[in-house]
């Protein structure tokens, strides 16, 4: 029978959402080829995570060990090279984050797995397995296939898969001795270091107009903060434009920034990479401004507005002051 | 500190009109400009830095076609030394793994402390290239760096998490980094700086000079395989509004007054 796993993800003591995405996707791939769906737990006291994963799964593969306790590219490297050699999973399916980004590559070519990367869609079919991903910041999509026989390696982009409710499976929590000896490691984790408290949380606003790299130059972004200004909303924005000191860090909305549930948000030229996408979806309504009609954001936004900003912002802006004067 | 730097040139595409070309497995580049991978700008900026700071040399070096010449001169231009170029027909359709193998066994020639690559590239996006090229050289590496220290024979990074986490780790050298951008402000390069370096010599390395055969590399080397691309499937698409820009200001309005509650 084929296997399927998931390594999980978590961090400071909580599974995150790629995980749960990663299980939901592989439970229907299990389904569909008539495998087993297991994951592999590893860490040090995470005995309540494994009891978390347990109905999702057939079996849980728990190593537990000091030198696991804080994400590690090269422990994580080792414990894997030898539990991914001993049972041949099929598939194994990582999460394209900044941790998976960190390991899964060098995991794969260790173990001679071939891997795809950020997948928005994986199936199997037959004895091979194809996967969408995505090119040109989400402006095309591309269906990639493995040329080699299996066992496949793929790492699954967040928030692209739908975590669905499923019946529980009769999951198993299997403790593995740990592989780790005692040797110094190249690489050692320190410490994490929180981000800094923003000046304006952009977190409560009702209403969010966020910009991005469309504006150009630092010089323009009085135009976008007046208009924020005059609809009582709050400037947020997209990454590049805090990478280019156009606006603090604590304005950036995305996997590596804020994510926000506004009522309205406004995105005024932002192309909508997924990294951005991640930390909006939940707003209530969204408003793209942009001068590409082919631009990913209008797939996420509910209003678009097919224009340079630098003609229909100050419009709109006058308007609104307008109206709301009278 | 000698550091070696992996740089790509891209389309740039967020701002253009792409369309699919005959073949169906890519986009029509014909009328598109070309640029620096963005997150390499940073990573080559980096680089700089550290030199200027503690002496050494930064080697580029990309795979492509000659076109690469133009990326490598822009890098040359910011401060870098020297520049290689790896080009062979044989090398076409390489992914992430077969590139991360073409790129070690240049590396190999070259003696380095420390090798810099961006944490993607803005084209495929792989995201993969930098970390396969740590394990094949056999050096430990970190990816998604926002923050470098150099102590003595070793390097404390910062790795970039999500939701402005950040996680910091000691590396020893060699060691490889995959750089993410805002790390610094990459420098402008004027056309007289291109210029300057214009007749610079831009070494350049096929297939035999590495000592790789053609099916370890291109098609035949890879592991996966593009099929076909095509349009992202539109889902529940956005109400595009339409008519005059007072028509539109006038539906954002009542949008913000029905759905954000603006009086
Ligand atoms: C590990 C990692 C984490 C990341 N985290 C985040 C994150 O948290 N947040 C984030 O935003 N990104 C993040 N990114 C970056 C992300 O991949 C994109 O690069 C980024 O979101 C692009 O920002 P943008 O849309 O502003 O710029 P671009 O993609 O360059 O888009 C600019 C848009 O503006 C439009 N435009 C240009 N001129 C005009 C005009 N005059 N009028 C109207 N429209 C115009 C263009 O058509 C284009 O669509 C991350 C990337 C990585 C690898």
């Amino acid at each position: 029978m084929k296997e399927i796993v998931v390594i999980a993800e978590h961090r400071r003591g909580e599974l995150r959402d790629i995980t749960w995405e990663m299980l939901c996707k592989g439970r229907q791939l299990a389904e569909s080829a008539g495998a087993n769906l297991n994951a592999i737990l590893l860490g040090k006291g995470v005995n309540h995570l494994a009891e978390a994963l347990k109905p999702k799964v057939n079996k849980v593969f728990l190593i537990e060990d000091e030198r696991l306790e804080s994400y590690n590219s090269e422990t994580y490297e080792r414990a894997l090279v030898r539990l991914i050699t001993e049972r041949k999973p099929w598939l194994t399916l990582i999460g394209h984050t900044a941790t998976g980004m960190d390991f899964a590559p060098s995991l794969a070519a260790r173990l001679k797995m071939p891997l795809a990367t950020d997948c928005i869609g994986i199936e199997i079919e037959g004895e091979t397995c194809s996967v969408i991903r995505q090119l040109y910041g989400g402006k095309i999509n591309a269906s990639v296939s493995f040329v080699k026989q299996g066992p496949y390696m793929a790492t699954l982009r967040p928030g692209a898969f739908p975590v669905l409710e499923k019946d529980p499976l009769p999951g198993e929590i299997v403790p593995l001795p740990s592989p780790l000896a005692a040797e110094t490691l190249a690489r050692r984790f320190l410490q994490y270091v929180e981000a800094a408290v923003a000046e304006v949380d952009i977190t409560q606003a009702d209403i969010l107009v966020a910009v991005g790299r469309g504006i150009k130059d630092a010089e323009n972004i009085p135009l976008v903060k007046e208009f924020a200004d005059s609809i009582g909303g709050v400037l947020a924005c997209s990454r590049p434009v805090v990478d280019k000191k156009w606006l603090p860090k604590g304005c950036q909305v995305g996997t590596s920034g804020k994510t926000v549930r506004p009522k309205v948000y406004i995105a005024i030229g932002i192309s909508g990479a997924f990294q951005h996408v991640a930390g909006m979806k939940g707003a209530g309504t969204v408003i793209a401004i942009n001068k590409d009609p082919k631009a990913p954001i209008f797939n996420v936004a509910h209003y678009g507005i097919v224009a340079d900003l630098f003609k229909i912002v100050p419009v709109i802006k006058d308007k609104i002051k307008g109206l709301r004067k009278s | 500190m000698n550091i070696i730097v992996c740089i790509k040139r891209v389309p740039e595409t967020t701002d253009a009109d792409i369309s699919i070309d005959k073949s169906g497995k890519d986009i029509d580049k014909s009328s598109l400009v070309f640029d620096l991978n963005e997150w390499d700008s940073y990573a080559i900026e980096e680089a700089i830095l550290l030199k200027e700071k503690l002496g050494g040399t930064v080697t580029v070096i990309s795979m492509g076609g000659e076109e690469s010449n133009e990326s490598l001169r822009k890098c040359l231009a910011m401060g870098a030394d020297d520049a290689i170029r790896l080009t062979d027909p044989a090398f076409n359709g390489s992914d992430g793994f077969a590139t991360a193998r073409v790129l070690a066994e240049a590396v190999r020639k070259i003696p380095y402390d420390l090798i810099l690559t961006g944490t993607q590239a803005e084209d495929d996006g792989y995201g993969q290239v930098g970390v396969v090229l740590a394990e094949l050289l056999g050096i430990p590496h970190a990816a998604v760096v926002n923050r470098i220290e150099v102590q003595d024979k070793r390097l404390k990074v910062h790795r970039e998490l999500e939701g402005g986490l950040e996680e910091v780790v000691e590396i020893d050298l060699p060691a490889l980094l995959t750089i993410q951008t805002g790390i610094n402000e990459p420098r402008y390069v004027s056309i007289m700086g291109i210029r300057k370096v214009a007749k610079k010599e831009i070494k350049s390395f096929g297939a035999p000079e590495l000592n790789l055969k053609a099916d370890e590399v291109g098609l035949s080397g890879s592991d996966i395989r593009l099929e076909k691309v095509f349009l992202p499937p539109v889902g529940e698409a956005a109400e595009i509004l339409e008519g005059k820009p007072e028509e539109i200001a006038l539906k954002v309005s009542e949008i913000l007054r029905d759905k954000g509650g603006l009086s």
